[in-house]
């Protein structure tokens, strides 16, 4: 998805030239320490080694079952939980850091939560929420209104109807709206959007997946799209992440990865997913079971328990994310070639 | 189970030290010096240093604290600066007394509590429900040493059927399971009973009603269990916070006896309260709060420990 | 770029940016706001309303008593003590000093609602800041808080407020300050546990992101939605308050002599529950009338605040 040329300038902020990674993730870890019973120590690993950049422009999307590390990796985006290693580098600048500390970075990124109705403070009118950041931000009370009001019409809900109204007296698309419209309210470049349609009944959602095309559109945004459910990614997404038990087992542009996949899990996860046309259905295995605990994941490949390609060598080897086509990654031994995987390609052959 | 009440324990340390430092910070918040209530105005200077280290006034807080402590945790209370006499002596005489009345207020209550608890629950919205919670706004409403005066005035004063004060016909000071001393234990028993009776009444009403509406009670009736069969769960899921609120209502009784203890002249740790306060007897003062204060944490500790080992629903981990 | 299904959600997408997911549009009813919503089921509630217009009317006189009592409540006539009831000149009778006792009682409305609101007023705002505190910033700062809020906890609260008030002295601000310490770490407990709840609810998160600093999101965000709750159960407290405080001076820790207050008059009445018991019993109905107000007006508006949200 190409910026629409008659934007304003979506740019205008830009530090590091097009080709420069908006936000630029490498190396990051969360454990969450839990205690058992019998007192022993042990640890989540929640988000256990992610590397991935987004581009200028483009929307992300990230998928992967429940408990796969992609709500963890959302909060550790917009630093509402700390992380335990690992760098966030926005637009080239280190995030944190004093050239970017999460002040300034959180006036560039926003976030739109799942829950529509948790998101919104219940005790303030639509037209305050929206308000609230700007307001904490140096805007002047009036201005800050004025700038909720045409949000609001922005996102399809007319203001004079709208603005003095409590988050109980409107319906959930209304809501997820409006949290749209407070995301914005700060005018951030980049939004992380963590399960913000998954909620919502199919047409309703049609309509805010539109709208959020819309928006970016005509502000210039940057999307990162977390869901579980692949239609949806599809549809809005330029590239795909795939996560599996906190670690990325594919990356790549969305009809790569979701028509050929390349990853097992990922073909898998295809494969679970309804589809409404009989020639598209696949054969594939489907996955068995839930995933493995990540308290105490399996060695070497994570996915080897539950993949229908797995041999020996993928519970003794941690497949690294291993480039097999134009800006395509995969983490899965029988695609890396000299692996010692029998299905693995030939090293002549992807050199 | 072994680890939960280690558990308990080790939380509870904290919570004991914490009451012991602020009974000792308690005396230091008088006005004043603590033995100027004892001492002639014209007391020389030495006098008042003698005193002062008779006392271990003269160190500072922190060693006055540490030594009060390693006394307190031998047994030893100090000496009441009124009489002269231990205060651990004095205080336990009072607790026998305070404890009797507070153990017979509150079986009073316990009984009449779950009594009206229980028909309120089976019968709810009856004339017998709403009865039941004026019940018990009235038990939380009243001042108890009002209602204690009323008591005084209806039954000793008009009727003279009660003694109006007093532990006992002899007015020694002693309680005894007698029938002249059960005569002077009713009116401040039932006065005392009235706040435990209102607040059990309120907790089985709700427990009762919440049991009954639940799915197992159903299922138990739909294999043909009669009522009576049905009463003893309801009896058996209950008896666990009911005994508990019991428990903590003990503590309460026990804690604010002084009230209701003024009124009828009973011999108890209210009463030693009383002329501690009015004497800046400290010692004594301290001394009491700390038993009652140390009784009300090892009441709260063993009320945790039994419900949890009378209810299975409570994670023992 | 499109896939089957939803391909056929976007069919049924009219108009991509006329708010087409307003559910057929009730009609519209004007916001009132979470406590215009109480207030409006409140007024509905005789047994809440009631107790209110009965609170209303004692806090009346008491505020206007010096202009209305019948008689001066301090002058007293030894010729005239302890009138029963219904006397021409003394309608509810005299005390043993011989002064008007429905002057007395009128007047004393001022001492015994001061004493027995003000700890639970100011325990509020303390004990309110104590708990969002604790709740909203956790880790090592709940613990300290709420452990030495437990040791408070351990003392069973008329002891406390005896200890204290023992300790300190007779008095009326002795009084106060002894129970408001009573009262601080119960509503504490209450808003801490309030706040924690609300403090990992998504829109603190969302207002984290906005870049507020957490005093800003405990006033503006936490705030608004904590202090409901908190302010019921401060009301609760008032009838327990009230209930103590003139027990205080009951035993002669709170209002000193010659100043009317119930708890007081109850106490100096003590002696004429012989010759004339109805007189001495009358404070305490006064006490205890207000006590059991405000126990209706808590319980109604508790009831009121019980709204689906």
């Amino acid at each position: 998805m190409s910026v629409i040329p008659s934007a304003p300038d979506p740019f205008a902020r830009d530090r590091g030239g097009p080709a420069q990674p908006l936000l630029s993730v490498s190396g990051l870890y969360k454990h969450f320490p839990v205690r058992k019973a019998g007192g022993k120590k042990q640890v989540v690993r929640a988000v256990d080694g992610v590397d991935f950049d987004v581009l200028k422009g483009e929307t992300l999307g990230i998928v992967g079952e429940s408990g796969c590390g992609k709500s963890t990796t959302a909060k550790l985006l917009m630093g509402l939980i700390e992380r335990d290693s690992g760098s966030l580098l926005y637009d080239g600048q280190a995030v944190g850091e004093r050239v970017m500390p999460w002040r300034s970075y959180r006036r560039q990124v926003q976030m739109v939560f799942q829950d529509s109705y948790a998101s919104l403070n219940p005790r303030m009118t639509v037209e305050q929420s929206i308000a609230f950041g700007p307001k904490v931000n140096g805007v002047s009370g009036r201005e800050a209104v004025e700038r909720a009001r045409a949000l609001l019409a922005r996102v399809g809900l007319e203001p004079k109807r709208f603005a003095g109204r409590y988050p109980h007296e409107i319906s959930g698309g209304q809501r997820q709206r409006v949290n749209i419209a407070r995301s914005l309210a700060l005018e951030p470049r980049l939004v992380l959007l963590d399960e913000a349609v998954s909620a919502l009944d199919k047409s309703v959602e049609a309509q805010v997946l539109n709208l959020l095309l819309d928006l970016k559109a005509e502000f210039g945004l940057t999307y990162i799209f977390i869901s579980h459910d692949l239609n949806v990614v599809r549809f809005i997404s330029d590239r795909v992440m795939v996560m599996y038990l906190g670690r990325v087992s594919e990356i790549g542009p969305s009809d790569t990865v979701l028509d050929a996949p390349a990853h097992p899990y990922t073909e898998a996860l295809l494969a679970s997913m309804p589809s409404l046309d009989p020639d598209n259905r696949t054969q594939a295995a489907l996955l068995q079971g839930d995933p493995p605990n990540p308290i105490d994941p399996p060695s070497g490949c994570r996915f080897h328990p539950r993949c229908t390609l797995a041999e020996p060598i993928c519970s003794e080897k941690e497949p690294p994310l291993d480039t097999v086509g134009p800006l395509h990654r995969v983490s899965c031994l029988a695609r890396q070639p000299g692996s010692g995987h029998s299905a693995a390609p030939a090293r002549a052959l992807a050199a | 189970m072994l680890i939960y009440i280690l558990k308990r324990l080790v939380y509870v340390t904290p919570v004991a030290f914490g009451v012991s430092l602020v009974c000792f910070l308690l005396v230091h918040l008088a006005p004043g010096d603590a033995l100027s209530a004892v001492l002639p105005a014209d007391a020389t200077q030495e006098t008042i240093n003698e005193m002062k280290a008779a006392y271990g006034f003269d160190k500072p807080l922190p060693v006055q604290y540490l030594i009060w402590l390693w006394h307190v945790l031998h047994g030893d209370l100090g000496t009441s600066i009124a009489t002269g006499r231990p205060v651990l002596g004095e205080v336990t005489r009072a607790d026998i007394n305070s404890l009797i009345l507070a153990s017979v207020a509150t079986v009073i209550g316990f009984t009449f509590g779950t009594l009206f608890g229980f028909v309120a629950g089976y019968h709810r919205n009856s004339v017998a429900d709403r009865a039941a919670s004026a019940l018990s706004v009235f038990g939380v409403s009243v001042p108890h040493y009002w209602l204690g005066m009323v008591l005084v005035i209806v039954f000793s004063a008009t009727l003279g059927w009660l003694p109006p004060t007093g532990a006992g016909p002899d007015g020694s000071g002693n309680w005894r399971p007698d029938f002249d001393h059960l005569r002077y234990l009713i009116l401040p028993a039932v006065t005392m009973s009235v706040i435990p009776t209102g607040i059990i009444a309120r907790t089985v009403r709700a427990l009762v009603a919440d049991i009954l509406a639940q799915d197992f009670v159903e299922a138990l009736r739909a294999k043909g269990m009669d009522e009576f069969g049905v009463f003893k769960h309801v009896v058996r899921n209950a008896a666990p916070t009911a005994l508990a609120i019991m428990g903590l209502q003990l503590g309460y009784l026990l804690g604010g006896s002084i009230l209701v203890e003024t009124v009828f002249a009973w011999p108890g740790t209210g009463f030693l309260l009383n002329a501690a306060i009015f004497q800046r007897d400290l010692p004594l003062l301290q001394g009491s709060i700390l038993v009652l204060a140390m009784f009300f944490v090892v009441l709260n500790l063993l009320v945790d420990v039994m419900q949890t080992a009378l209810d299975p629903r409570i994670e023992r981990a | 770029m499109t896939a089957p299904i939803t391909a056929a959600s976007m069919a049924l997408d009219g108009g991509v940016l006329s708010a087409g997911d307003t559910a057929p549009e009730a009609a519209f009813v004007p916001s009132r706001g979470f406590w215009g919503h109480v207030g409006h089921r409140l007024v509905r509630d005789p047994v809440a309303m009631g107790a209110g217009a009965l609170i209303l009317l004692v806090v009346l006189i008491a505020i206007l008593a010096p202009w209305i009592t019948p008689m001066d409540p301090y002058k007293g006539s030894m010729l005239r003590r302890l009138k029963h009831v219904g006397d021409a000149t003394y309608w509810l009778g005299s005390d043993e000093l011989g002064r008007d006792m429905i002057s007395r009682l009128m007047l004393g409305a001022r001492l015994s609602l001061f004493i027995g609101v003000t700890p639970v007023l100011i325990a509020f705002v303390i004990g309110s800041a104590i708990g969002i505190l604790a709740g909203y910033v956790g880790g090592w700062l709940n613990t300290i808080l709420m452990r030495t809020i437990d040791v408070f906890f351990a003392f069973p609260s008329v002891l406390l407020a005896i200890a204290l008030s023992g300790a300190l002295g007779a008095g009326i601000f002795n009084s106060i300050v002894s129970l408001t310490c009573v009262f601080v770490p119960q509503i504490a407990r209450v808003a801490e546990s309030v706040t924690t709840g609300i403090r990992k609810r998504d829109y603190i998160d969302a207002a984290k992101l906005s870049g507020a600093s957490p005093l800003t999101i405990m006033r503006v965000q936490v705030l608004g939605n904590v202090v409901g709750p908190i302010f019921v159960y401060a009301t609760s407290l008032i009838s327990v308050s009230m209930i103590l405080a003139s027990g205080l001076s009951f035993l002669g820790l709170g209002v000193r002599p010659p100043e009317p207050e119930w708890g007081l008059m109850l106490n100096t009445l003590r002696t004429a529950i012989y010759a004339n018991p109805v007189v001495a019993a009358l404070p305490g109905v006064c006490i205890f009338i207000v006590s059991i107000a405000f126990n209706l007006f808590s319980d109604g508006l508790r009831a009121a605040m019980e709204i689906r949200q």
